[in-house]
């Protein structure tokens, strides 16, 4: 797939914009602080509807301007779809699919696919689990968009259970009282539904993921074998419930949830918050025998992040579909050998979006559209 | 005083700060007499509607007009959580049984436990055996889910007929929405609850 067309209206820096794209490389070049990311930002927005770069909407809308409006033109197998969002930070964002009437935001999920690679991912490798959580669901819901509705019922479900556990948790009285603690069965039931299915997802996500992110490593750090093998790198989903063995039962994953919660019942009234559950678990990253993460070398944890992306990028394009790749200012923090492995996916993907601020950081050989970014304004050269 | 008025209009649910400035600029610009009857019929329906005391239904009188109706099956009753979603059934006139409004569903963050919905009065209205099925149709989202669960347990033991409103219904929405074929076929395909 490929995005045709790019259509801004009082998003980040730009007041309003309107730039044609085409399938192959194109480069976005422009000095520090001109609008490149903004652009790729937007894209990747549309997709995942969140920004790589913050957690909420209010610093995507241009400052003074109440909403922003990203529209793109998305050719897939030749067929064409219009996504438009309106992000309104004080309320709910609307989507547009082909003009149509307003539809659900999640609706229009699914319909365009990126991966993104930007200097952050970095943090994949060295940050907290919070963001490696969130490269899990984004990528599960870029597969199966089904899961941006067990996502949100999962957060809204979290949301009440914490809000009673603090209030029965505190209210000395009242606390254990029968009808608090029915109450508080009920939003186990809904948590551990919900969570049982996000749960099922990762696990079945990650998966199909390890051995891609195995290979990739393998690819992208070739330079530094080593005599004893232990450099592997891999990947485990780590729960605070102890796993089944085998297969992915949801059935038997809401009751492990359940189990939990009643023997962590004190200790998350005490706290007022819910303990137990897939917003507390983690992706474990070894290299070798030990954890990535405070072991690995600065190139390593690179590597490891290249092939995290790598990996979520194979596994997108075996579903038949090229998604949009997108390089935010990836080159230059790469050596020789990663940039290699790098453009070599590059020249094989049907459209790639890079930034760069200087043309140099960029191989000249791979680009076929060159646009010049300067003070909002994105001419093509 | 305009802004009073903007402000009071702010406070109605689905009115955000542009409408209503809107409707407020609108009104100072109607005809007086029209003015003066909304504001008529404004203190009309504060004193004359009520709640329904058997169903919490709104009512004109004592009793709401379904349960004053003699023709409806009182051994069905149907569980909703707002007197609006007693309309949105009664257009699709699949349920000849009767209501019972809890005034909401249980919502933590709101505040809204099972003592702040009319649960009570609903065990005291199945007290005397008459009720043989209860159906219920709390919205097909998490909080109408979790109260659907809450009731269930309380009236397991009760030893009556439960039952939810069959899927197929918008997940995540609100009852009223749903279209009258989508919510008649709901209430013929329900189905008895386990938990
Ligand atoms: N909400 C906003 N309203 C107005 N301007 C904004 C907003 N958000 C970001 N900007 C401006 O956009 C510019 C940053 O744009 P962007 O991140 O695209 O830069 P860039 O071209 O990628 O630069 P670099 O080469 O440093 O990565 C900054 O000057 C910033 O002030
Ligand atoms: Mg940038
Ligand atoms: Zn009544």
């Amino acid at each position: 797939m490929h995005v045709s067309q790019l259509s801004l209206t009082d998003f980040r820096s730009y007041e309003s914009a309107d730039i044609d794209l085409a399938a192959g490389v194109s480069a976005f070049i422009g000095p520090n602080g001109q609008g490149k990311t903004n652009l790729v930002e937007a894209i990747d927005y549309v997709a995942t509807h969140s920004s790589h770069r913050v957690a909420t909407d209010q610093p995507l809308v241009r400052a003074g301007a109440a909403r922003s409006i990203v529209r793109t033109t998305v050719l897939r197998a030749d067929r064409q779809a219009v996504i438009e969002l309106e992000i309104n930070p004080g309320g709910a964002n609307r989507a547009r699919l082909n003009r149509g009437a307003v539809v659900r935001t999640r609706e229009v999920l699914g319909v365009l696919r990126t991966v993104m690679f930007s200097p952050h991912d970095l943090e994949l490798v060295k940050g907290d689990p919070g963001g490696r959580r969130r490269f899990l669901d984004a990528l599960l819901v870029q597969r199966l968009p089904r899961f941006a509705a067990v996502r949100s019922d999962y957060d809204r479900a979290l949301r009440q259970r914490n809000s009673l556990l603090k209030s029965a948790g505190g209210r000395a009285v009242g606390r254990g009282s029968e009808a608090a603690m029915a109450t508080l069965d009920v939003w186990d039931a809904q948590l551990a539904r919900a969570g049982a299915e996000l749960l099922a997802g990762r696990l079945e996500l990650v998966a199909d993921l390890a051995p891609h992110v195995t290979s990739n490593y393998a690819d992208v750090a070739q330079a530094t074998p080593r005599a004893d093998g232990g450099n592997e790198a891999a990947l485990a989903y780590t729960a605070v419930i102890p796993l089944p063995r085998a297969g992915v039962d949801r059935t038997a994953l809401a009751d492990a949830l359940l189990a939990e919660m009643a023997r962590m019942r004190t200790a998350e009234l005490d706290r007022g918050v819910s303990l137990v559950g897939p917003h507390r678990d983690d992706l474990l990253l070894t290299l070798g025998a030990m954890p990535a993460r405070g072991y690995a070398s600065h190139g390593e944890s690179w590597s490891f992040a290249l092939a995290l992306r790598l990996a979520a990028f194979e596994l997108l394009r075996a579903d038949g579909d090229d998604p949009v790749l997108i390089l935010d200012d990836v080159f230059a923090e790469l050596d020789d050998l990663r940039r290699d492995r790098l453009a070599s996916v590059v020249a094989k993907t049907e459209q790639v979006l890079v930034t760069a601020a200087v043309a140099a950081d960029v191989p000249a050989d791979l680009v076929t559209h060159h646009y010049a970014v300067r003070e909002g304004l994105v001419s093509r050269g | 005083m305009v802004q009073d008025l903007i402000d009071e209009l702010g406070r109605l649910p689905g009115v955000g700060p542009k409408s209503a400035q809107r409707i407020a600029f609108h009104l100072l610009s109607t005809d007086p007499t029209d003015v003066r009857r909304l504001a008529g019929v404004l203190m009309e329906v504060k004193d004359r509607v009520r709640f329904c005391v058997t169903c919490g239904n709104v009512a004109e009188e004592e009793q709401c007009r379904i349960c004053r109706d003699p023709r409806r099956d009182l051994t069905v009753l149907c569980v909703v959580e707002e007197s609006k979603d007693v309309i949105a059934i009664e257009r699709t006139r699949e349920f000849r049984g009767r209501y019972h409004v809890l005034g909401g569903a249980i919502s933590p963050i709101e505040g809204i436990g099972p003592d702040e919905l009319r649960i009570r009065e609903l065990m005291q209205r199945l007290a005397d055996d008459t009720v043989t099925e209860v159906i219920l149709a709390t919205d097909p989202n998490l909080e109408g889910e979790a109260t659907a669960t809450y009731l269930t347990r309380m009236l397991r033991p009760l030893g009556l007929r439960v039952t939810r409103l069959a899927s197929g219904l918008p997940v995540g929405g609100d009852l009223e929405y749903a279209d009258e074929v989508t919510l008649g076929r709901a209430f013929e395909g329900r189905r008895s609850v386990d938990d």
